[in-house]
């Protein structure tokens, strides 16, 4: 049989190859050569056969069959076939195979040859591929060699030692005697594994780390020798001696300087003169700079010395090499959270990364940005963000979307600057903002009542021209649905009003709904969005009917469900439709700052959030509290005007104040004066309370009996109780109006007054006709608040047009059950 | 801590490859040829550190060949870029030829 080819023989006719199964058509046939030389035991040619086989393991090719020969070939007494048999093993073999062990004697015994090029060989394998067994074994005889005054040896053993630590922890014990001289050896190759071996033992275990906070001054001397030294041409990189050694030393000096105070003064000198005498223009010069920089900011160092680290990331930012100003961005993330002062000196720069070719940099810019935003800064800095956001990859427009709305809460100037904000973030990264941020928006628009105007004529500008990005259709089809009323009114402060039909808000709802591009939720949306406007719009609404006739089949079964549903609205619950319908209260938030703490942060007087829609067919409520109190003169009840419509709030407060004097005022509307408005603040807690996420159904109802406040003249009025579960001063009373009579009751209007101990709250009744013949009920609710737990009295006026007459009656209701109020 | 070592040419070939960590040898490649690619896709303006799964990636382009260095978050990058030269530089002191060999390469 030929000789088998040489290794570079091998490598050239590989590299020959055109493709890629030429290449591996001529490694099986190389690999059957192999296998059939092995077969015959041939000493001669075993170490070229294995060494090809390792190249075309290297390739990717299976080279099992080669590891019974690779310790053959350890076991062999020639250098070279030891040389390639120890390679073989540390590329082929490791614990997972059984073979291994076999090796362990061979280990032994080169670990105690004449030579010591071969006691190498053995203490690399081990420390590549050792498994615990072998490494228990041979710990012995590492620890030995350790302590030899052979270099060469040293710096081996050394490293090997840190893979037996790797492997067997409890052996570090053994090392410790053998580390003591470490560090006074000159050979800089037995300095640095030293240095590795010891950053390896200080990391397990803390105790090996006290007992090593002792070598800091012998390390900051070396340190020194290392800087102040002349050239050594053995260890110049660029002008610096032995740059990898000196960061390795710092490395060490971080650890173990770390919460510690006495090991960091002692530091302290060495890092500054460290920081200062490096040569900054080359890497090599940067890349001790920066790991001093690390070692700063990790342990007890004084301020003058972190301000001096901080100013060193500045320059490296400034710095034309991407590199540099990668690490520099990257540790400055670590540090803005302690040294926030000092990183916001070097805010401009960091917002001219977000400008940046590199992925890498924009996205470390990005996210250290985010974090240097605050009350101060957050203007300038939201242009910045908005801009990246603009041009920035895919990948990060989400993240930088969330980040903006989370930084926009907890620092917007004010509401009209947020809802900027989210507009212009919704407008372009719409379709990539996180499915929970539509809720979260949602709910800060209901909380900004002022701006509801505004709001929605803008987000109905803005899916005009384009509906394709679900959250901003979401957001818009939902206040569409709330506020249709205020856009098609045209009244709109802050803004030019553009002039919008009902037909036209219809249409852009229809489109959505019908276009291929809406998710099933965003129809969802849309369509409850049409039905809600049902009630505020006045000339649409048989078109409304027929959409949602339309979508009652439907194949999308939410769809259809929301469509039979409102369908059975119109028909068989139209009475209850408005109800239903009215505008949301606003909600509160399930997360860390209730709609209160937002009034505070913003600055800007928040009205109560009250029940701000008129009921449908309110008469003037101006004129009857004047009746009620005309009545009520001088007694000590409060009276309650239902809910007015904010439109004239200053004049009804004006006028009420006049009247009542000393009295205070519940459910008084905006914008009242100071002493009307002192009273208001402070409600908001109750009423929220009152109003808390649960519907009024969900209340438990304790069983409270339930009593016939009024009965007269064919007009019977039944008040139901409910306790608020979440406030047990809080009675809940649902008011049912029915006529027994031959004809309807019009302009049905319920009144009521508390004494002055109580608070009270009237919601908008369901309609104002109490049908003739009980053949239906006007439903209101009244909510009442009771902190002293006094006896509940009432005194209510009714008004209402009956038989072509106006009726008015007065009444004082006392029959409250105790479990009402108690 | 140093995870792998590469030394790949512009077509994808690996011309050495030393792995410090037990990593399957069918994974091998793959990870080869996706850590090529990454590289490749760099424009000269970008920096060298590449953030790839949990490793840090350090590479550094000598005419057609790329040396890639696998790092875990513990190491000073721009060591690890210094020291890739300095091996370049004992692979010149020990072959004295390897800039011809690298462009060879072509």
């Amino acid at each position: 049989m030929p000789a088998p080819i040489r290794l570079r023989e091998l490598i050239r006719t590989i590299r020959t190859a055109r493709t890629q199964a030429e290449e591996r058509e001529m490694i099986q046939k190389e690999c059957a050569a192999i296998r059939s030389s092995f077969r015959e035991e041939d000493n001669t040619y075993r170490c070229r056969n294995v060494a090809k086989l390792l190249y075309m393991h290297m390739l990717g090719y299976p080279a099992h069959f080669g590891q019974l020969e690779c310790l053959k070939l350890i076991a062999s007494q020639k250098f070279t076939d030891k040389r390639i048999g120890y390679l073989g093993a540390m590329l082929l073999l490791d614990e997972r195979q059984d073979v291994h062990l076999l090796m362990t004697n061979c280990i032994k015994n080169d670990l105690n040859h004449s030579t010591q090029f071969v006691q190498g060989l053995a203490l690399c394998t081990l420390g590549c591929m050792g498994s615990s067994e072998m490494c228990r074994d041979l710990a012995g005889e590492v620890e030995k060699l350790l302590k030899t005054s052979n270099s060469y040896l040293r710096k081996k053993a050394a490293l090997c030692a840190v893979h037996v630590i790797r492997k067997v922890p409890e052996l570090m014990e053994m090392f410790l005697p053998a580390t003591k001289n470490l560090l006074n050896e000159k050979n800089h190759g037995v300095l640095h594994t030293s240095v590795v071996l010891l950053t390896e033992m200080c990391e397990r275990s803390p105790d090996m780390l006290a007992h090593f906070r002792k070598l800091v001054p012998q390390l900051v001397r070396i340190l020194k020798n290392l800087i102040m030294s002349g050239y050594s041409p053995e260890h110049d990189v660029s002008g610096i001696s032995d740059p990898f050694l000196q960061v390795r030393i710092l490395r060490l000096l971080r650890i173990l300087g770390r919460n510690d105070d006495d090991s960091s003064e002692a530091m302290n000198d060495i890092l500054a003169q460290v920081a200062t005498n490096t040569e900054t223009s080359k890497n090599v010069g940067n890349a001790i700079l920066y790991e001093t920089v690390l070692t700063i900011m990790d342990i007890k160092s004084e301020s003058g010395l972190r301000v001096l680290a901080i100013n060193i990331l500045g320059r490296f930012l400034l710095n034309n090499d991407k590199n540099i100003r990668y690490v520099a961005l990257t540790s400055l993330l670590k540090t803005v959270q302690t040294d926030h002062n000092a990183v916001q000196r070097h805010r401009s720069t960091i917002v001219d990364c977000l400008k940046d070719l590199d992925v890498s940099i924009k996205r470390r810019a990005m996210e250290l940005s985010f974090a240097l935003v605050n009350g101060n800064n957050i203007r300038g800095m939201m242009k910045e963000l908005l801009y990246f956001l603009d041009s920035c990859e895919p990948e990060f427009k989400a993240d930088c979307a969330s980040g903006i709305f989370l930084a926009a809460e907890k620092y917007a100037p004010s509401k009209r600057w947020h809802i900027d904000t989210i507009m212009r973030v919704l407008t372009t990264a719409g379709s990539y903002v996180r499915d929970d941020a539509v809720p979260n928006l949602i709910q800060l628009i209901t909380n900004s009542v002022e701006m509801h105007a505004y709001t929605v004529q803008r987000l109905y500008k803005a899916i005009l021209g384009d509906y394709s990005q679900q959250p901003l259709v979401q957001v818009a089809a939902w206040c569409i649905g709330e506020y249709g009323d205020l856009l098609v009114s045209g009244q709109c402060e802050e803004e030019e009003p553009i002039q919008v039909t009902e037909d036209e808000v219809l249409d852009i709802l229809e489109s959505v709904l019908i276009s291929n591009m809406s998710t099933s939720v965003t129809r969802g949306y849309a369509l409850t969005a049409i039905m809600k406007l049902s009630t505020r719009f006045t000339c649409t609404v048989n078109r409304i009917k027929k959409v949602v006739s339309i979508y009652g089949s439907s194949i999308d079964v939410e769809l259809q469900q929301r469509a039979v549903e409102y369908n059975a609205l119109f028909k068989k619950y139209d009475h209850m439709r408005s109800a239903l319908l009215e505008r949301m209260p606003v909600m509160e938030k399930v997360t860390t700052n209730g709609p209160t703490d937002i009034v505070q942060t913003n600055g800007e007087t928040e009205p109560a959030p009250l029940e701000t829609k008129p009921p449908p067919s309110g008469p003037q409520p101006t004129s009857q509290a004047n009746d009620l109190l005309d009545l009520l003169g001088g007694n000590d009840i409060t009276p309650v005007i239902p809910t007015a419509p904010t439109s004239k709030p200053a004049s009804a407060g004006g006028e009420l104040l006049d009247l009542l004097g000393d009295i205070t005022l519940t459910g008084a509307p905006t914008a009242a004066p100071t002493p009307a408005s002192v009273p208001q603040i402070s409600q908001p807690p109750f009423l929220l309370d009152g109003l808390s996420s649960q519907p009024l159904f969900n209340d438990i109802s304790a069983g409270i009996p339930s009593i016939t406040a009024y009965s007269k003249n064919g007009l019977k009025i039944e008040f139901t109780f409910e306790r608020s579960n979440t406030n047990p001063s809080v009675t809940v009373i649902t008011i049912q109006a029915s006529n027994s009579t031959e004809l309807d009751m019009t302009d049905f209007v319920f009144q009521a007054a508390v004494p002055k101990t109580f608070q009270l709250q009237l919601l908008s009744p369901s309609s104002s006709i109490v049908p003739a013949f009980n053949t239906g009920t006007i439903t209101q609710v009244i909510k009442v608040l009771n902190p002293q737990k006094q006896q509940l009295r009432m005194r209510i006026k009714l008004t209402y047009n009956h038989k072509g007459s106006a009726m008015q009656d007065l009444a004082e209701v006392n029959n409250f059950p105790p479990q009402s109020w108690q | 801590m140093i995870k792998f070592f590469l030394m790949v040419n512009k077509q994808g070939q690996t011309r050495l490859s030393k792995y410090y960590e037990h990593v399957d040898i069918n994974r091998r490649t793959l990870l080869e040829t996706e850590v090529i690619k990454s590289c490749l896709s760099r424009s000269s303006e970008q920096c060298s550190f590449i953030e790839y799964k949990d490793f840090k990636l350090i590479y550094r382009q000598y005419a057609a060949l790329f040396i890639v260095v696998g790092v875990n978050d513990t190491e000073n990058e721009m060591a690890i870029y210094e020291f890739i030269h300095n091996f370049v530089e004992v692979l010149d002191e020990y072959f004295s030829r390897v800039v011809s060999l690298l462009t060879e390469e072509w």
